[in-house]
């Protein structure tokens, strides 16, 4: 018995283990993270060099490293300053409305009871729904034959509202729905702030008479900036990635009143097989997104330490 | 039992009792209809193996990637004959039409060699060929050693032969000289009207025999019906809005999209008689078409009709043979009419979409593959096809001479036969064959969405167009 407790400390390292030393084992541990990092640069570096080419999946003999041209061939490309404006607005009126709504609906339900509790599960649930379907659904809904919004909306007199197959509707139309599924995303998560928020300096608020719409804007307001900040950030890269929503509503159209980056890039890829011209879309669409987080990040982060008192 | 039936169908291949005559007998044994067509599809084989080792692959297998379509349907309904023919094994993957041709570009762009052949558009192979994604099948072809005698590629209507070989020169004529055959024929459509005939009777239009009176039919329907909107045609931004009865209303008024001057390509939607067409076409629409217009593909177009919304498509055929039968609403009601929108013409000149089968360059054994592709494009199964599903419009003229199937057709769909004899004689592919087809013809689409919208005069527009156009065959080094 008592060989058999000391064996641990002395015992032989058994023949054929492995056996990692110490100042290897740091490196070992990182391993994964770094097989992991690997396999997120390749694709990455991939697009990068297809975007440095001039790569016409049709014309492979003209295969060719084109130094930039590409991005060069943006600035006087007509198209390409069409498709940055699309998704620069398309992702700022939804967000921005996205972000109201959210909001309003957070603070309506910020009291924790059982029909709040009801309601906010309820009102989850469009995001629970595909984008690519809730489009068709909506699709159906603004048929001006059929569809009940359009019935509703001849019943104010909107006889003849097209809504996303007309030019002058189809941007109000498809942030419509973008609104419907993404806005119980913002709503829970200021909503888990709002309730997460600490008592105190609402009851010294009240204590001293400070009026509501004074308590939300100098207390709820500032103290829920980190999470409105979050939910903006999250919302912010995925509207200007927005591809589901337009394409299954409108393929881009009508005319190229829709082309925002990811359905450009996408024709470009699948349809037009330009792989060249594709990549470097994709490209700038990274370029953009990154230097958004960016500033989101360093806002988000300075907050934060205000937050601490330390800034 | 089992004798005899296999005497009956032995019998048929060698044609010494007609079809009919089977099925009389089949069902005097006790048996029913789908065994019929077990018979049938296997006298089929008997007549094949005739002359034709087809056992030569026994043991192999081919997985193909096909779309979600009435021609896929009838091959895999009797998948087994090809079984029992050969020996091998058939696996596959069906896709539905809106992601399939995403899905091909993956399997084909990737080196893929999970699928051995797969269906296709013949505009596709404008891609896929100069890829060096697909095999020339002609080497096949013209192998006694791997293609059977009685396959008879010449049975193959001359013009779908022509519209999918192409030398690969941007801009030169399908089928020209040194064409390499990317794809075979497999079930093609062209482009007519298709009309409500409960419709045109309640409303006393007759079918429109030109351009001007296909707009004032469309009008009149639409007025006068008080409910269907007059006329459907494709509007959503792709490629596929131009193809099917733009293009082939455009082409018989003999306008191009491209032309070669002077060795290269030059834009030619421009031209005073093309600006008038689409003058043309775009009031048509305003007036009559669906109102939701630009979000319209071949399948709004379909359902609309079969549904009762709109009183004619200018559309593939087809579209109208499948909308008169089923559950639809309006099924039994549609007509045919050919179509020439141009008054000085002597005949119609559809556009024509050819679903095909090609054969990619990564498939894992090439004479397994064409085995499988070679008795898919048969006589028998396009006969068994024709007769017995919807493999309709069958690419081979003995399919159209077999009177079981022109019967059947004639029956079902009064008009239908008519208009494919009066049309097919110039049915082609009218577009020219260049690696940015896809790239201006959605372009052109969504030029056509915003002459719609009244975004931009016609006139005007297509001068953008074509400079657009201009442009960018330049930058691709072929304008």
């Amino acid at each position: 018995m008592a060989g058999a407790t000391a064996a641990p400390s002395n015992a032989p390292r058994k023949k054929g283990g492995l056996h990692i030393s110490r100042s290897a084992l740091p490196y070992v541990l990182s391993l994964p993270a770094l097989l992991v990092c690997i396999g997120i640069l390749i694709p990455f570096v991939t697009a990068v060099w297809y975007s440095l080419q001039r790569y016409r999946l049709s014309q492979p003999w003209a295969q060719k490293f084109n130094w930039g041209q590409n991005y060069l061939d943006f600035l006087y490309d007509s198209s390409f300053w069409n498709t940055l404006q699309i998704s620069l607005t398309y992702a700022g009126l939804t967000v921005g409305i996205e972000l109201v709504f959210g909001l309003s609906i957070a603070l309506l339900l910020q009291k924790r009871s059982t029909l709040n509790n009801f309601v906010s599960i309820m009102l989850l649930m469009p995001l629970m729904t595909a984008p690519a379907l809730a489009a068709l659904m909506w699709k159906l809904m603004t048929n001006p034959g059929f569809g009940i919004l359009s019935y509703f909306a001849s019943l104010i007199g909107l006889e003849d509202f097209r809504w996303a197959s007309s030019p002058s509707t189809a941007l109000f139309t498809v942030v419509l729905v973008d609104i419907w599924v993404y806005t119980p995303f913002i709503m829970i998560l200021l909503l888990a702030g709002l309730r997460s928020l600490p008592t105190q300096p609402f009851e010294a608020a009240a204590l001293d008479g400070v009026p509501r719409l004074q308590q939300f804007f100098r207390i709820t307001l500032p103290m829920l900036l980190p999470y409105i900040l979050t939910a903006t950030l999250f919302r912010l890269l995925d509207s200007i990635q927005q591809f589901d929503i337009i394409y299954a509503m409108t393929q881009g159209g009508p005319g190229d009143r829709l082309t925002v980056f990811q359905v450009e890039a996408y024709l470009d890829f699948f349809q037009s097989t330009n792989i060249g011209r594709s990549a470097a879309l994709l490209m700038i669409l990274w370029a953009i997104t990154f230097f958004l987080s960016n500033i989101f990040i360093k806002n988000w982060l300075r907050l934060r330490e205000r937050a601490r008192g330390t800034a | 039992m089992y004798e005899k039936e296999k005497d009956l169908a032995r019998a048929l291949a060698r044609r010494s009792i007609s079809r009919r005559e089977l099925i009389d007998r089949v069902g005097k044994a006790g048996l029913s209809a789908s065994a019929a067509y077990y018979f049938m599809g296997r006298a089929g084989t008997e007549a094949m193996a005739q002359d034709f080792d087809w056992k030569q692959h026994a043991g192999k297998s081919v997985k193909l990637l096909l779309n979600k379509h009435p021609y896929a349907d009838a091959m895999i309904a009797n998948i087994q004959a090809f079984k029992d023919l050969t020996g091998m094994d058939v696996t596959y993957d069906v896709f539905p039409e809106d992601v399939y041709f995403d899905k091909v570009t993956a399997a084909l762009s990737s080196g893929s060699s999970e699928y051995d052949a797969f269906m296709t558009g013949a505009y596709m192979t404008w891609t896929y060929g100069p890829a060096g994604w697909a095999v020339d099948l002609a080497e096949f072809i013209n192998d006694p050693a791997k293609t059977a005698p009685n396959w008879n590629w010449d049975d193959f209507l001359p013009g779908l032969r022509a519209s999918t070989a192409w030398d690969g020169v941007p801009g030169s004529e399908l089928g020209s000289g040194d064409a390499k055959q990317w794809c075979i024929p497999w079930g093609f459509e062209l482009n007519n009207i298709s009309y409500n005939r409960v419709m045109f009777e309640k409303a006393g239009l007759a079918t429109p025999n030109n351009m001007s009176e296909l707009m004032e039919v469309a009008a009149k329907a639409q007025a006068d019906l008080g409910g269907p909107y007059g006329i459907g045609v494709r509007g959503s931004r792709s490629w596929a809005t131009i193809h099917p009865g733009f293009l082939s209303g455009y082409a018989n008024f003999d306008q191009k999209d491209l032309v070669m001057q002077d060795g290269v390509l030059k834009a030619a939607m421009n031209t005073d008689v093309s600006k008038s067409f689409h003058k043309d076409w775009v009031k048509m629409i305003q007036d009559s078409g669906p109102r939701d217009w630009s979000t319209y593909t071949w399948y709004q177009v379909g359902t609309d009709l079969g549904a009762g919304a709109s009183a004619m498509i200018f559309d593939a055929d087809i579209l109208g043979y499948f909308m008169n039968g089923g559950d639809n609403a309006e099924a039994g009601n549609l007509g045919y009419a050919a179509f020439a929108a141009n008054p000085e013409a002597s005949a119609p000149t559809p556009n024509v979409w050819i679903w095909s089968l090609a054969m990619s360059t990564y498939a894992k054994d090439k004479d397994a593959a064409w085995t499988f592709m070679q008795w898919a494009s048969s006589q028998e199964h396009a006969l068994f096809g024709a007769r017995e599903m919807d493999f309709v419009n069958p690419v081979r003229q003995s399919v159209w001479d077999d009177e079981a199937f022109t019967n059947r057709i004639k029956s079902n769909y009064p008009g239908y036969v008519e208009q494919f004899q009066a049309s097919a004689p110039g049915s082609k592919i009218y577009f020219t064959p260049q690696p940015l087809f896809f790239d201006l013809t959605t372009e052109w689409a969504s030029m056509l969405q915003q002459m719609v919208a009244n975004e931009v005069p016609v006139d005007e527009g297509l001068d953008q167009l074509a400079e657009s156009v201009d442009r960018q065959l330049k930058d691709a080094g072929l304008g």
